[in-house]
């Protein structure tokens, strides 16, 4: 590991290490409104302000944190498992499969899948408590999200198919199993990681638009998704810049992300 | 010699020329007005108008009997030069101006209004404003003793007729341009698909200034199709457009601060803001949670428990005041000024739940069962100050252990819930109301009116209080003198206030931006708020902001 990645990793692990404490270290209840000082500038109480209704923006952070980067993370990690599976499949067997595999990605990827999400709103209970129709949202994210991952990787694995080491395992008789994750998989895996890491910050996004259509973190509930929807008026963020905490927040953690992993690996 | 006192004279006329200019007048004649639709108008055809912009086109080019005043209220002759109702609101008499025509040429005569008025009642036509006139059961008899004068008779008594007539604009019976010959200020000139609506000023239009002077003063009105607020704003910001009709208070603040001159707070307008529980007595939900909602105290304690001043002041950014009922302060005439002036008091709500055997555990309201008190607000996507208003009635509620939750659905699931599966505990919602008069409400206060929301369609009135509604709202539409209606109607008001169907939360202010440009602008609280004279504004130079014409 050299300096930056110490540095990114040590990063990482302190932003883990609040988003877990994030209940013990809150200055106040994230939901706690104080009306007296709706927008309020930074100040000891307050140390990053507060939002609209005069909520503590530094505990919104905090608790905004570990919804975002507990479940954002776990649907990237579903959408690369489910890609990963189904394109290192289509590419190690070729043929009719990968045909019908690659269809089916055309034909998910032309469809609007915000209708299915207006759908699926429309369909859930109102009385679903807030935890769980955030989880609803991400696991929706997860389970719609492998379109794009899943070329690539079926691309890779194509490669992979026709290579000497994989011909070598074929003729010592390996069940195609055991090619898939013995052989295949390990080689695919760096691609694997960078899919899954380039996720994170497109379901975090993903999520603050889901918001609007009442799919997402719903009030009072915060997460860094439904904190940037403040940047719709950029009036305001010239005159109050820490208000883009959050989104620097959001930078560091998916560079650091990107800086930890094994440069090899990542770049094959 | 000549020579030199020419050049004199020239040079002379050079430095005064300015000062000749801004003597003149406070505003020039002409000049193009240009502000932005948010969409499309549906139609040109006055009789079919049920959206905004169509609204604007017919109030801009369209002449009419009678004019509502936006400023005062009052009713003032417009192609009539007075009238007379009579048989307790049967019937209505015009004396007509004489000596008008239309924007092509064509003469202005009572055939014209008899022609308007039987298209107006034509079934086939479904008109939405001729729904208004529909009182009862048989046609509609217009009659044109003379070219000046007509006589229309309705098959039972209309409420507030004369006032109905602020929203038909004549058509010519004769003209080959249907309705696109029109008596108003101002006529339809071109218009360009998904891009603008020209409207030029027409030469026929029969109002004049004190001076004698024929109105509009303006050339021209450019309406550009702009759905995005934010565009809209930063043209405005630009100076290449000259109002801008509705605000957010949102967009207010960031106007004001930059150019304070430019934007009007009229005060209250008609717009509410409210809640209501499911009172439907099939609504898939559990006993216990329709109990409540049917429940009188239960539904004050609630309108008590939230604090609309906080309301007004942090979402509306104190652009927006506590509601007292169905009818803002800013309809002058309807709105009962008797009603209690709604307080916040979480103490009362406490004691109001209490006597309907709800009770305090732990920070936890029970119901007499041991149910906790907990339901779900839903309201539309994307409306942020929805979205807001139900995050402080959260926290105003929990103050009396009642747990709100929030879901925020599109518009199309929401009405689908509001209105066929009736599977919502709570709604909150605004109401957009543009007509003063309270048998537009008709659809809302009827038991059996698709529109009362909290139980729409009920075949008899579930509730005594509901049947006492249906009455007066009945009686009113019936009365014939102003008075009784008046007088049945603030009863109509002290009901709702006192059994809270829809917990009338805030007014919106109307707010309008209308550039320093604008010479003779008068913003009111009734919709058009900003160009509701648009036959009066002018131009004028000011170099600080705003286009020049």
């Amino acid at each position: 590991m050299n300096p930056l990645q110490k540095l990114a990793a040590s990063a990482l692990c302190a932003i883990f290490v609040l988003m877990v404490l994030a209940t013990f270290l809150l200055p106040t209840p994230y939901a706690r409104q104080f009306r007296d000082i709706p927008n309020a500038d930074p100040s000891t109480a307050h140390p990053l302000g507060t939002d609209a209704l005069g909520r503590d923006s530094l505990s919104r952070l905090l608790y905004g944190t570990r919804v975002s980067l507990l479940l954002a993370p776990a649907a990237a990690l579903l959408s690369t498992m489910i890609a990963a599976l189904l394109g290192s499949i289509a590419g190690l067997l070729g043929g009719w499969f990968e045909r019908i595999v690659l269809a089916a990605t055309d034909l998910s990827l032309a469809l609007p899948w915000l209708f299915l999400l207006l759908v699926v709103r429309a369909t859930l209970p109102l009385d679903v408590p807030p935890f769980v129709s955030v989880v609803i949202a991400f696991l929706m994210m997860g389970l719609l999200g492998w379109q794009a991952p899943i070329r690539v990787i079926c691309a890779a694995a194509r490669g992979v198919r026709d290579s000497d080491y994989l011909l070598l395992a074929r003729s010592s008789g390996c069940r195609p199993a055991r090619l898939l994750l013995g052989h295949v998989a390990p080689n695919l895996r760096p691609l694997f990681y960078v899919q899954f890491f380039i996720s994170i910050p497109l379901f975090i996004l993903t999520e603050a638009n889901l918001s609007i259509l009442g799919l997402g973190v719903m009030e009072p509930m915060p997460s860094w998704g439904n904190l940037m929807r403040g940047f719709e008026d950029f009036s305001t963020l010239a005159a109050s810049p820490w208000r883009l905490v959050p989104l620097i927040l959001l930078v560091i953690v998916v560079m650091c992300f990107q800086l930890v992993l094994p440069s090899q690996e990542v770049t094959q | 010699m000549i020579r030199r006192v020419w050049f004199v004279l020239a040079l002379n006329l050079a430095f005064c020329w300015p000062a000749l200019v801004s003597a003149q007048a406070p505003g020039q004649s002409g000049g193009e007005l240009h502000f932005c639709l948010r969409a499309e108008p549906k139609t040109f055809n006055p009789l079919l108008v049920e959206e905004d912009a169509s609204e604007t086109i017919r109030y801009l080019t369209g002449g009419v009997l009678i004019r509502l005043n936006r400023q005062t209220q009052a009713l003032e002759p417009g192609l009539a030069v007075s009238w007379k109702v009579s048989e307790e609101g049967r019937k209505i008499s015009f004396r007509l101006r004489s000596g008008l025509h239309f924007s092509d040429g064509t003469p202005f005569t009572s055939e014209d209004v008899a022609y308007t008025m039987k298209a107006l009642m034509d079934p086939q036509l479904h008109s939405p404003t001729g729904d208004s006139f529909r009182s009862g059961d048989g046609q509609v008899v217009v009659q044109t003793p003379s070219s000046d004068s007509v006589v229309v008779t309705f098959p039972a008594p209309v409420a507030g007729l004369e006032r109905l007539f602020d929203q038909v604009a004549v058509l010519s019976a004769h003209s080959p341009k249907k309705e696109t010959a029109v008596l108003g200020p101002f006529y339809v000139a071109d218009y360009s698909p998904g891009s603008y609506i020209l409207l030029r000023r027409n030469a026929n239009y029969w109002k004049k200034d004190k001076e004698g002077k024929s109105l509009p003063y303006l050339d021209s009105v450019r309406l550009d199709f702009q759905r995005n607020r934010d565009i809209e704003l930063l043209r405005f910001r630009r100076g290449e457009i000259h109002l801008i009709n509705t605000l957010d208070a949102d967009y207010f603040d960031r106007l004001q601060k930059e150019t304070p001159a430019a934007v009007h707070d009229a005060g209250p307008g008609l717009d509410s803001e409210f809640l209501w529980f499911n009172q439907v007595s099939s609504a898939p939900l559990p006993e216990n949670k329709k109990t409540w909602f049917r429940t009188t105290e239960f539904r004050k304690a609630i309108s008590m428990a939230i604090n609309r001043a906080d309301l007004s002041r942090i979402v509306f950014g104190g652009h927006a005041h506590p509601a007292f009922g169905p009818v803002s302060p800013a309809n002058h005439f309807w709105f009962n000024s008797s009603l209690p002036i709604p307080q916040y008091d979480s103490a009362g709500a406490l004691r109001l739940l209490a006597q309907a055997g709800f009770r305090l555990q732990g920070g936890t309201l029970r119901d007499s069962s041991g149910n906790r008190v907990e339901f779900t607000v839903i309201t539309n996507s994307g409306n942020k100050s929805r979205e807001q208003m139900v995050a402080m009635i959260q926290q105003d509620l929990s103050q009396i252990g009642i747990k709100a939750n929030l879901v925020t659905l599109d518009f199309p699931s929401l009405i689908e819930r509001i209105t066929r599966t009736y599977d919502y505990e709570a709604c909150l919602l605004g109401l957009v109301n543009t007509d003063l008069d309270p048998n537009s409400q008709m659809n809302v206060w009827l038991s059996s009116a698709e529109n009362h929301q909290w139980n729409p369609k009920q075949s008899k009135p579930a509730t005594a209080w509901e049947a006492e509604l249906d009455r007066l709202m009945q009686a009113q539409s019936s009365a014939t003198t102003e008075k009784k209606r008046k007088s049945d109607f603030d009863k109509v008001q002290q009901i709702v206030a006192d059994q809270q169907p829809f917990i009338y939360l805030v007014n919106k202010d109307a707010m309008s931006a209308i550039s320093p440009v604008i010479r003779g602008s008068s913003p009111s609280v009734l919709d058009p708020h900003a160009f509701w004279n648009a036959d009066v504004l002018r131009l004028g130079p000011d170099p600080a902001l705003g286009a020049q014409k």
